[in-house]
């Protein structure tokens, strides 16, 4: 699986006084296995990127290729695309409509046209891989939910459909702290499992513990793409376009000034064992 | 000076129909100045709380003195709800009108403040929060940051001596939570009392004092330092330290000789280089 961005530019309102570009001659390939993280402030093109990845928007230049086909070409099934990249909104919990859970999550399934014992089966899978359990929850009104359950339902809808690829906009946005790490938990589930995952965030902290690779977007253009690694080595650039990084990110930059040896620490752990080293390290010798 | 500006007294609140109380028993005393943080999951009870201290809704039993006055008293109800303004989580729900500057309007008319007194006040309202130069904009083509910034200008106009916020930055990015954020630190250091309920214990770190919330009731008080002083102790309520607070406690515990109380990337890196110093 692979899906290509060949100079894709997004204009908005195009002939309006509102005319804007979104994103601007962006060129980029997500591989299969990737678990991609989209960064950047609000505006900078990073949603308007990502609704691009299933032909929910179409680029005004450019192409946007899924397995070397034009997914925005005459013929190609929309529907299939879909299927093939599920996109989870902002906020997806504010467009649950069904009566009950389970039928919320039944309805891309039924759409898809699947018998009404595979639409079923989906539908507990789903359930399951969210972390919900079916029987508790399949017959209750979404509505009846908390949010974080509410945004599982939600997500659960497209994990129905079977994605290859998965497409996430900023899924632990407004959850409170434990309620993140229980959503990250659940996306890196995904990932592990096999799928392909585009995660928007703002959590640098979110970010490095998770993703393979990371994409930076400021002003509708892509400016930095690599590991963990290779982006937050180049934290001070980061901090300079005013993005976040990591708090580790933060600590090493402050070291370094001290210590211009010091390494880049990236996660939780690395930190621990940098400074562990020159602490206990000396001391040992002391 | 340590004249309490806010006090409950053994308050319980409970919503229809919920069958136990969203606030259980809660005492809480506020000094005037004060920046202090509300802790805790979602459903803890921190959001009935600050609508308790602005009358917004009534305790069942207990007492809520504001600014001196009871909320249950008929008579003080909107002198209360003028001094103890409050913001909420989403900006996209506070804004009314269609030109920044009458958005500030707003609560000043609906008070009936005279005509030729409103520039003056919405002017330095929204110079307080740095968007003087937005007056005449659309609101809806602002950032989530500049929209909540007028939030805040609209309630400034008010004159509060109290500002209650519900989570005002959680829907934020990284740089509009922090323009928010030192926006309101910049009105608490010049006497502005605040109420600030966040998920972000950084932000908890740079207040004066945390209350964490838990089934309704409060659970642990103290400075930053002390609710933050033991990772473990926090575990049952579901919270966690600051990142740079985790990372000294697990190197303390590995028996790096790092001192208690570090919570800001600051003081860490202060630490490390002291310690190393010394080795």
């Amino acid at each position: 699986m692979q899906l290509v961005f060949e100079h894709v530019t997004h204009t908005y309102q195009i002939g309006s006084p509102f005319q804007a570009t979104a994103i601007r001659d962006v060129s980029l390939t997500i591989h299969g296995g990737d678990f991609a993280a989209l960064i950047g402030h609000t505006g900078s093109g990073k949603s308007t990127l990502a609704q691009h990845m299933n032909a929910l928007l179409r680029p005004t230049e450019g192409r946007v290729l899924l397995d070397g086909k034009d997914i925005n070409e005459k013929g190609v099934s929309r529907r299939e695309v879909r299927q093939r990249v599920g996109l989870v909104f902002q906020y997806a919990e504010t467009q649950l409509f069904e009566e009950t859970v389970a039928k919320d999550v039944a309805f891309g399934p039924k759409n898809l046209g699947l018998s009404p014992e595979e639409t079923d089966a989906r539908v507990r899978e789903a359930l399951e891989r969210v972390g919900l359990v079916y029987a508790d929850i399949a017959e209750r009104s979404p509505f009846e939910l908390s949010g974080g359950q509410m945004r599982r339902v939600a997500i659960a809808g497209v994990i129905a459909m079977r994605p290859e690829i998965l497409v996430l906009d900023e899924p632990a946005a407004g959850l409170d702290p434990l309620g993140r790490t229980e959503m990250m938990r659940l996306v890196h589930s995904f990932h592990e499992a096999g799928t392909t995952v585009v995660m928007v965030s703002h959590s640098m902290d979110d970010v490095a513990e998770n993703a393979t690779r990371i994409i930076v977007m400021d002003q509708g253009q892509l400016t930095m793409d690599g590991t963990p690694e290779e982006v937050f080595a180049d934290a001070a650039r980061l901090v300079a376009l005013d993005l976040d990084v990591p708090q580790t990110c933060r600590l090493s930059l402050a070291l370094r000034q001290r210590w211009p040896d010091f390494p880049m620490c990236v996660r939780a752990d690395e930190a621990y064992d940098a400074l562990y080293a020159r602490l206990k390290g000396g001391q040992a010798h002391a | 000076m340590t004249e309490e500006i806010i006090a409950l007294r053994d308050v319980c609140y409970q919503y229809e129909d919920a069958g136990k109380n969203a606030v259980d028993h809660v005492s809480l005393s506020v000094r005037r100045g004060e920046m202090t943080a509300v802790l805790g999951r979602n459903g803890s009870g921190k959001s009935t709380l600050v609508k308790l201290i602005n009358g917004l809704i009534l305790p069942d039993s207990g007492t809520v003195l504001t600014d001196g006055m009871d909320t249950k008293d008929d008579a003080h109800i909107w002198d209360i709800r003028q001094r103890a303004g409050m913001v909420f989580q989403n900006p996209d729900n506070q804004l009314v009108a269609t030109v920044v500057r009458e958005d500030v309007a707003f609560g000043l008319e609906n008070t009936g403040v005279p005509s030729e007194e409103m520039p003056a006040r919405i002017d330095a309202a929204l110079k307080a929060v740095n968007m003087l130069d937005f007056a005449e904009r659309a609101p809806h083509l602002l950032s989530g940051g500049q929209k909540q910034r007028v939030a805040i200008a609209g309630i400034l106009a008010m004159r509060p001596d109290i500002m209650l916020f519900d989570e005002a930055t959680a829907m934020l990015d990284p740089r509009g939570r922090r323009e928010v954020f030192d926006t309101v630190r910049r009105l608490n250091s010049e006497g502005m009392t605040v109420v600030w309920i966040t998920h972000f214990m950084e932000e908890a770190a740079e207040c004066e004092s945390v209350h964490i919330m838990h089934d309704g009731a409060i659970v642990l008080s103290g400075t930053p330092r002390e609710v933050f002083a033991d990772r473990e102790r926090l575990r049952p309520w579901r919270l966690d330290v600051p990142p740079m607070a985790a990372l000294a406690q697990r190197l303390r515990a590995a028996g790096v000789a790092l001192p208690e109380g570090i919570l800001t990337i600051g003081e860490m890196a202060e630490e490390v280089e002291a310690l190393a110093a010394r080795l």
